[in-house]
């Protein structure tokens, strides 16, 4: 096995709904769908997100886009106005997510 | 009236303080049947109560008239019809401006059609009396926690009521809350004649709308896969839905702009701010996100078809904004050597001396723009930074000590670590925080307006 970024694998965009960020992960490639829907689990990411996430992580699969949505519950620091966070809708949290490593089997391909 | 084969719905702005050139960009470098923009954040609302509470004309988004003044001549030649939420709490007011403005310029005959009802702020203790809770719809809390405390209080309304304005005869259509969506549905509901049962052209006009809703965002802006092979960004044109009546829709943009249309771009979009996108929740239907197929029909050319909806739900969403305490956000910046190890001793300085002083703050927050103010404890030290900016942040609901926390930032620049600079802006100094406050009302308790006059 071997680890790799998500920001190989994946594009996002993130954005606020109340307290919680919702961050959606796009494969960048069809085939890379499967091993995200495997690797990128509600647990994985709520461990990722370790010191900013206090609440629960839901995550929602939109097959026909080869995409995720993550909602990361009580990630911005009471949200929107309430938020003393430089980033207080959470506009960087696509990143913050794309920093994530998985384990991916040794012939894993990635394109160009 | 013979129904077009498709009509064109421009998007002009996607917040307030987006692009001030965009609406004019849109209605005038290309084809474009209707212009639609959008000026509410959730607690802007609160704003504009206060304004119009100080002076009754106003109480509208006002950046909205300049952008008029360059586009009704544009606008009347090419028979363009223009729909916004600008007109807040005060959409009557924002229609004399508009008036006036098109008088000046000689534009004839200008109809514009307001729909309110929305502002149900003078209604909440009768409604609270006759059994609605009006509760938190995130956190289930009572409405009368913070009932002493609230300053707005605004029902979203949908495309209906904008539809029957259209139909009216409206050029312009001023709302006040009504969603983003719904702005970009009701032009296709009023030339399609689409009904309420409708659900999945319905949804798909609303996924239209979710696409056009944030401006350049679906046509190249904040696009993350590729930016850097995103052409002129500075020209950037801002996305057009072409609609159809059976409920396809292309989204494009004007030739010879800037951006990006793609699959991918509009994936982003879509990802945007949504929870669970099976059920993407509107007044008028709940659009499935799942259903929503994809495909790339030529240069800067997406298709979105085949969408999916059911029947809406009994509520209308309510938008309420409530005062919550002050807060105060400071920053100072420190150079080489040692930059992050000064700004962490001067955070630690100032937090004793504000202890010392008794003071205690709700929430006091720390950010280092450079290191970790974007991924917080997931930025990996850095070898060395050449700066760093030291951003420090207090909430209370005691103004005094939001206040005192101002007085104890720039003294650090003489009394703390060295090499620090970029205090130009002064103490920072006490702002009030405006809370938001989701909830849900019976839509049989509240009944949009529509309102039309004519200018002579």
């Amino acid at each position: 096995m071997k680890r790799i970024q998500l920001i190989k694998l994946a594009h996002a965009r993130s954005g606020d709904k109340g307290d919680a960020s919702n961050v959606g992960l796009i494969a960048r490639r069809a085939e890379y769908f499967p091993i995200l829907k495997e690797k990128v689990t509600p647990e994985a990411v709520k461990r990722h997100f370790t010191g900013i996430c206090r609440g629960k992580v839901e995550r929602y699969e939109l097959p026909n886009l080869f995409a995720l949505n993550f909602l990361l519950h009580e990630a911005l620091g009471g949200g929107g106005t309430v938020s003393l966070r430089n980033d207080a809708q959470g506009k960087t949290m696509s990143t913050a997510l794309l920093r994530m490593e998985i384990e991916v089997p040794d012939d894993f391909k990635i394109g160009d | 009236m013979k129904q077009k084969d498709f009509i064109r719905i421009a998007s002009g702005q996607g917040y307030w303080g987006d692009l001030p050139q965009a609406p004019y960009w849109q209605v005038s470098k290309g084809p474009t049947d209707y212009l639609v923009m959008d000026f509410l954040a959730e607690v802007t609302m609160s704003i504009l109560q206060k304004q119009k509470s100080r002076d009754p004309k106003l109480g509208y988004a006002k950046d909205l008239l300049p952008m008029m003044e360059q586009i009704l001549p544009f606008v009347a030649e090419r028979n363009i019809k223009v729909i916004t939420n600008g007109g807040g709490v005060n959409p009557q007011a924002c229609r004399d401006a508009i008036f006036e403005i098109a008088g000046k310029a000689g534009v004839k005959g200008l109809k514009i059609g307001v729909v309110y009802g929305d502002d149900i702020f003078g209604r909440i203790d009768d409604l609270l009396g006759t059994g609605q809770d009006l509760k938190n719809m995130d956190t289930g809390e009572s409405l009368k926690s913070v009932r002493q405390r609230l300053q707005s209080a605004n029902v979203y309304f949908g495309a209906f009521p904008i539809a029957d304005a259209l139909a009216e005869g409206a050029q312009i259509v001023l709302t006040g809350r009504a969603t983003d969506t719904g702005l970009t549905l009701a032009p296709m509901i009023y030339e399609f004649g689409w009904k309420e049962k409708d659900y999945d052209k319905l949804a798909a006009g609303i996924v239209a709308g979710h696409i056009l809703e944030c401006g350049g965002q679906s046509s190249g802006g904040n696009y993350l896969k590729d930016w850097r092979n995103v052409p002129d960004l500075a020209h950037i044109g801002f996305p057009i839905a072409e609609a159809h009546p059976d409920g396809t829709v292309y989204i494009t943009k004007h030739q010879g702009t800037g951006g990006l249309v793609s699959v991918d771009t509009i994936k982003e979009q879509l990802l945007y701010e949504i929870g669970n996108p099976k059920e993407y929740i509107t007044p008028e239907v709940i659009a499935d996100f799942t259903s929503i197929k994809l495909e790339q029909a030529g240069e800067n050319r997406v298709k979105v078809f085949d969408v999916k909806g059911s029947e809406a739900t009994e509520f209308y969403k309510v938008s309420m904004a409530y005062s919550d305490g002050f807060y105060a956000v400071g920053t100072l910046t420190y150079g080489w050597p040692d930059a992050l190890e000064k700004a962490q001793a001067a955070d630690r300085i100032m937090r004793q001396r504000l202890e010392d002083l008794g003071h205690k703050f709700e929430e006091f927050h720390t950010e280092f723009l450079g290191y970790n103010s974007c991924h917080g404890p997931l930025s990996p030290m850095p070898a060395e930074l050449n700066e760093v900016v030291l951003r420090v942040a207090v909430r209370d609901k005691d103004r005094e000590a939001v206040d005192a926390f101002g007085r104890q930032l720039v003294p650090l620049v003489l009394t703390g670590p060295p090499t620090v600079t970029g205090f130009g802006g002064g103490r920072p100094k006490p702002q009030e925080v405006v809370a938001y406050w989701p909830s849900l009302i019976p839509k049989k308790l509240v009944k949009p307006v529509v309102e039309l006059a004519g200018l002579k």
